[in-house]
This record gives structure tokens, C-alpha cells and sequence, in this order.
């Protein structure tokens, strides 16, 4: 009966996550042709760049036929629908690549980074929330709540310029920029001077998202602490850590990965800035780029990408829950 | 056992303008429990029932004050005194499942509570089997979660919490509301077990009538302060000293079903004199000028001046 259940619960779970997958990404990518068919510039423009005045508007024609921007944006929509279907995401028009390999290319650069700011902020940021929140009121507490207020409220491009000064101009301790030495084929770049150009982007990354995880992990201890379970703990003579220990950390650690898997989606978009700043060769870069020039294909492609990554994470965090909190079943029905 | 007189609890507040205010939330309370005996204390919320069980282990929050005595087997009970004694030698049946961790097995947590008393792991383990098999609590109950359990077996394993610390005190905070009557009895019954046993058993409920079921005596509350303590079977022999606890018993439905006219005194403006006065039908004058002492009366206690032997 219970397996039964529970294999039908998985069913519903799964038909209902691909059901919205399937219309997110359908909106995503309307609404980004749309936008883009509204942005004043002209991809033919952009793509030339500054040979412009030399090449005549016969060939501006012929580059716009052969890239079929002279057919109305709702045809070129189905026919990029069309491909898609068939697996093809289109031609980057900047890098003159097929849009998946340059996906997968700079992905692939941008997944270490975003891991790193995704493992250190989670950590970072349970690991002060429990303290302020078990510390409630101390200056402790006071301290650290200082400095997520300060750090929310800084802007991440600042964050990072600022650490780039301290530890790449003043301490020379970082490299000021990319993802390997200048001059070195990235065939020979070896494993510590990778972390050495991966690491300042990462922690000017996940710095975004410790004060949010720190304000939100505190928050919830002091109302776990505020319960009754926590109450009668006490009155068997449970100390604050083992409280935490046992009652703290189970009840917070659904709040914390909800929100761990939340914040994927501010980390991808923290990354556009972050690698604008240390000119790091990643995903985020290569959106700037595709959105200065009106490259279409590209920066749809990538937008797809990054829905189906952060939907990714909060399956994943669906899937999560039940392991942790047994009232919650796959399928929506909550018992009780 | 225990005794506790005088006990008074001062809340210390900050309200808009960071004036400081002070609460009288229990004044003059006193109580006594021996051993072997379910001492029930009744009261209208607000009256100070809960608070007291919360000053015994320890768990008033960090802006209260005590004064008055408590008295543990002959020591002096100070709050580092309850916090040692806390979950070993007095222990809290809570009010509901709600006082269990939702997301942690029952079985883990009365577990817990065993090793908390002081028990070894594979100790408590069999502790907890025991004391699951006394209370027809099947070895699977142990990995359900509270939300998994039925309104009774969430009583019996509340129970168990306390059965395992071998506790000699035992405090029950408002066992019965909102139980099926069976369950209530049951509950009770095991109250009653618990005392039959050899320990003390407090029984705080505002069920008159559930109280008197299984307790040896009642100390009636009254905003925070003790105004009668009486044996069960005054109640039905009318030997009742307070007007408060006559006025109660009266608004018993199977009695005269009167409610008592009027609200207990807010603690932020407690009149000086006796805290019944202002719905009292026999006040005078030497009632509203100070606030009358305890004393004895037909072997109980009463704080009235107007009470007669
Ligand atoms: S002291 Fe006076 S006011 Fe208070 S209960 Fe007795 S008679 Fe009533």
C-alpha cells in the first residue's frame, strides 16, 4: 500500500515538474525574443562593429538575409522553435559557434566557480546564522548581524572591485584577471594556478549570498528556539548546544536548503557581474556579450540554460524534503 | 516533598518609550506536595499555574524574577538548583505532542530524555522498552514520528517521558483538554499510577472535575497567588473555604452552572488589599486594606479574612 502510494505520489511529482518545465521555458524564451526584438540594437551593426562605414548596405542586406533578420520576429521564433526540437540551438553570432558548444564551453568554467560560491556561502552563511541566532542578542550577534546588513546592501560588482584592489593590486596575491596566466595554452595550465585565477571570483560570488543565508538561518533558529519542543528540551535539562544539535539543526535544515537552492538562481545572475569584473571567461561573460550585441540565439540559448539549471536545483530541494521531514510526500499531499 | 511559600515571579518589561515596567505575574503563592501524593492545581488562565511549573524546572524566561522559597526535600530549590534537578529528579509531562520535536522519531526522543536523566545509551534504550511495553506502546511506535501518533498514544508516550527519568516529582501541565473521555481517564489513571508509585505528582488543569478525579488535594489559584488549598472530598462535602473556590465550584454545569461574574485583576494594576476583592460578595474594609495571609482553617488553608471555622 505504502510503496503504491508513494510510486504514485513520484509519478504526479514528476508529470507535474516536466508540465512546468515545459511552460517555463516556452514563456522564457517569448519573452526573450521579445524583449531582444525591442532592443534598439542592431545585431548587423553590432556584428560589424567598426568596419561599419566600409561595407556597403547591399552586403548589410545580404548578412541580415543570410542570418534571416529581415523575416518578422514571430517566424524567425518558429523557426528557432523548429531547431530547437531537432536539438539545435543555433549559430552564436558572436562567437561564430554553435550555441551548445559555447554553453558547454564556458559553463564548464563558470560550474567551478559557481560551486565554490554556492558550497562557501551555504556553509559561511548556516555557520553564522546558527551562532547569531543561538547567541541571540550578544554582541556576537550584534556583530554579525552588522555585517550581513552591510554586505546585503552592497552592490556585488562594488564587492568585487574592492577585493580585486585589496588582493590583486595592493597584496598581489591574486591574479588581476582571467582564467589562466596570460600567454599559457589552456592545455598547459596546471591544477593550482586554475584555483589560483578561480578563487577571488568565487569568494566575491559567494559573498551575495552569506548575508541573505546568514539573516534568513538565524531567523529561523530563534523561532525553532522559541518552540515548545525547544521548551520541554530545556526542561529535561538539554543544553543550548545540544538543542541545537538535536532539534535546532533538523528544523532548520529544511528553510536552509529551500533557500541554498534559491539562492542558485541569484549566484547565476551575481556571476554575469562578478566575471564582468575579473574579465573571467565564463557563462555570465558570455551573456554580457551576446546582449551588447544583440545575439540572439546565444543569449536565448544561455537564458534556457540557466531556467533549466536553476529548476534543476529546486527539484532537486523537492526531493530533498521528504528525506528530511516525513510529514512532506512527492506528489503535493501533505499528511496529517 | 516539596514546598513552596511566598513564591513570587516579577517580570521586568520595556515598554514604547524604554520605560521600565514591572509585572506581578505570581504573587504569595505557596503550595506543598509529599510524596505519593497528586496535588492538583486549578485556576482560570492567567492564574499562574503554568508559570509555576516553568519556575520549578528552571525554564521562566531571562527577564523574571523570583522571591519566596521553594524547598526541595529540605534544600533551598535556587534556579541553579532546578536547572541541576531539571529532567533527573523533577520532570514536566507536557501539555501536548506539540512538545515533541516534530521531525525527530518519538522513540529517539524519549530516548533522549532517558539519557538526559542520566542513563547510558544501551540503559536507556532498555528503558524506554520497558516503559513503552507498560504503556501498550508496540517497539514500532518508537520510529513514528509525533504527527504519526492517535490522540491517546501521543498521551501514553508523553507519559513515558516522565517514566523514564525515574523522576520523583512529577509536574503535568494541562493534561486532558481537548481529549476523547476515555483517553482522559486513562491519562488520569496514570497520573494516579505515577503517585501510587511513591512520587509527587502535580496535576495543573482548570478541570475542576478531572482534578478531583484522581487528586489527594487542590490548591485553588487565583491571579497568580494560592487561595485555598483543600482536600478533593471538601469539594463534595461542601467544606469549601474561599468564596473563589465556592464560586467555581458553583459554576460547575453539573452544579449550579453560575459563572463567576467579573475578570481576574490584570497583574499590571493588582489592588493592595485581598486580589478577590473586586468580585467578592463579602468584602469590607479589612479586605481592601492589605492583602490577607494564608492560614489554616478546618484542615486546609485559605487566604480570606472573612472565612469561618
Ligand atoms: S479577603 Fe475579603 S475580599 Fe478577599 S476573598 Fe475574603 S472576603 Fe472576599
Amino acid at each position: 500500500m505504502r510503496i503504491k502510494a508513494l510510486l504514485i505520489g513520484a509519478t504526479i511529482f514528476a508529470a507535474q515538474k516536466l508540465l512546468r518545465l515545459g511552460l517555463l521555458l516556452i514563456a522564457v524564451a517569448v519573452f526573450t525574443f521579445v524583449l531582444l526584438s525591442l532592443s534598439p540594437i542592431d545585431p548587423v551593426k553590432a556584428y560589424i562593429g567598426a568596419d561599419m562605414m566600409q561595407i556597403s548596405p547591399e552586403q548589410q542586406a545580404l548578412i541580415a538575409e543570410r542570418w534571416g533578420l529581415d523575416q518578422p520576429i514571430w517566424s524567425r521564433f518558429l523557426d528557432w522553435l523548429g531547431q530547437l526540437l531537432q536539438g539545435n540551438m543555433g549559430t552564436s553570432l558572436v562567437f561564430n559557434q554553435p550555441v551548445s558548444q559555447v554553453i558547454a564551453l564556458r559553463f564548464q568554467a563558470s560550474l567551478q566557480m559557481l560551486a565554490i560560491a554556492w558550497f562557501l556561502s551555504g556553509l559561511l552563511g548556516l555557520g553564522l546564522g546558527i551562532i547569531a541566532g543561538a547567541l541571540q542578542g550578544r554582541w556576537i550577534d550584534r556583530l554579525i548581524r552588522l555585517y550581513a546588513y552591510t554586505l546585503a546592501s552592497s552592490p556585488t560588482f562594488w564587492v568585487a572591485l574592492l577585493l580585486l584592489i585589496v588582493f590583486a593590486v595592493s597584496f598581489k596575491v591574486a591574479p588581476i584577471c582571467c582564467a589562466a596566466p596570460p600567454g599559457v595554452l589552456s592545455g598547459n595550465v596546471t591544477f593550482w594556478q586554475h584555483l589560483h585565477h578561480l578563487l577571488l571570483p568565487a569568494v566575491a560570488l559567494s559573498i551575495i549570498g552569506i548575508a541573505n543565508i546568514t539573516l534568513h538561518t538565524r531567523q529561523k533558529l530563534i523561532d525553532v528556539l522559541h518552540s515548545d519542543y525547544v521548551l520541554f528540551a530545556q526542561a529535561q535539562g538539554e543544553s543550548l548546544w545540544n538543542i541545537i544539535r538535536y532539534h535546532g539543526f533538523r528544523n532548520i535544515l529544511l528553510p536552509a536548503i529551500t533557500l541554498q537552492f534559491a539562492s542558485l538562481s541569484e549566484l547565476f545572475g551575481g556571476s554575469v557581474l562578478v566575471e564582468q569584473v575579473f574579465a573571467y571567461p565564463g557563462l555570465g561573460e558570455a551573456t554580457v556579450q551576446a546582449a551588447l550585441r544583440s545575439d540572439i540565439p546565444l543569449l536565448v540559448g544561455i537564458v534556457f540554460f540557466s531556467a533549466l539549471f536553476v529548476y534543476t536545483g529546486n527539484t532537486l530541494a523537492d526531493l530533498a524534503y521528504p528525506l528530511i521531514d516525513p510529514r512532506i510526500q512527492l506528489g503535493g499531499q501533505r499528511s496529517l | 516533598m516539596l514546598s513552596i511559600s511566598n513564591l513570587g515571579v516579577t517580570f521586568t518589561q520595556y515598554d514604547q518609550g524604554l520605560r521600565r515596567k514591572q509585572l506581578a505575574v505570581i504573587t504569595d503563592l505557596d503550595l506543598d506536595v509529599k510524596a505519593g501524593e497528586v496535588v492538583a492545581v486549578v485556576g482560570a488562565s492567567g492564574s499562574g499555574k503554568s508559570l509555576l511549573a516553568h519556575a520549578l524546572l528552571g525554564i521562566l524566561p531571562e527577564n523574571a524574577a523570583l522571591s519566596g522559597t521553594m524547598r526541595f526535600k529540605g534544600e533551598i530549590l535556587t534556579p541553579e538548583r532546578c536547572r541541576a534537578l531539571r529532567g533527573k529528579t523533577i520532570a514536566l509531562i507536557p501539555q501536548s505532542i506539540g512538545y515533541l520535536d516534530p521531525l525527530m522519531t518519538v522513540g529517539g526522543q524519549v530516548q533522549r530524555v532517558a539519557q538526559l536523566a542520566g542513563r547510558a545509551k544501551a540503559e536507556a534504550s532498555a528503558s524506554v522498552s520497558k516503559t513503552f511495553a507498560r504503556y501498550n506502546l508496540s517497539e514500532t511506535v518508537r520510529d513514528r514520528y509525533p504527527f504519526q501518533l492517535s490522540g491517546g498514544m501521543a498521551r501514553r508516550v508523553l507519559v513515558s517521558t516522565a517514566v523514564v527519568t525515574q523522576a520523583q516529582l512529577v509536574i503535568a501541565d494541562e493534561p486532558t483538554p481537548g481529549l476523547h473521555p476515555d483517553v482522559v481517564v486513562e491519562t488520569l489513571n496514570h497520573l494516579r499510577e505515577l503517585a501510587v508509585e511513591g512520587r509527587g505528582v502535580i496535576l495543573i488543569t482548570h478541570d475542576i472535575e478531572a482534578a478531583l478525579q484522581i487528586a489527594d488535594r487542590v490548591a485553588v489559584f487565583y491571579a497568580g497567588t494560592t487561595v485555598e488549598i483543600a482536600a478533593a472530598k471538601d469539594f463534595l462535602s461542601g467544606n469549601l473555604r474561599h468564596p473563589y473556590t465556592q464560586a467555581l465550584w458553583r459554576s460547575l454545569p453539573q452544579n449550579e452552572f453560575i459563572p463567576v461574574p467579573g475578570n481576574q485583576p490584570s497583574p499590571e494594576q493588582l489592588p493592595v488589599g485581598c486580589l478577590f476583592s473586586d468580585r467578592c460578595d463579602w468584602v469590607s474594609e479589612t479586605c481592601t486594606a492589605e492583602r490577607p495571609q494564608l492560614r489554616e482553617l478546618r484542615s486546609g488553608w485559605v487566604r480570606c479574612v472573612h472565612a469561618k471555622g
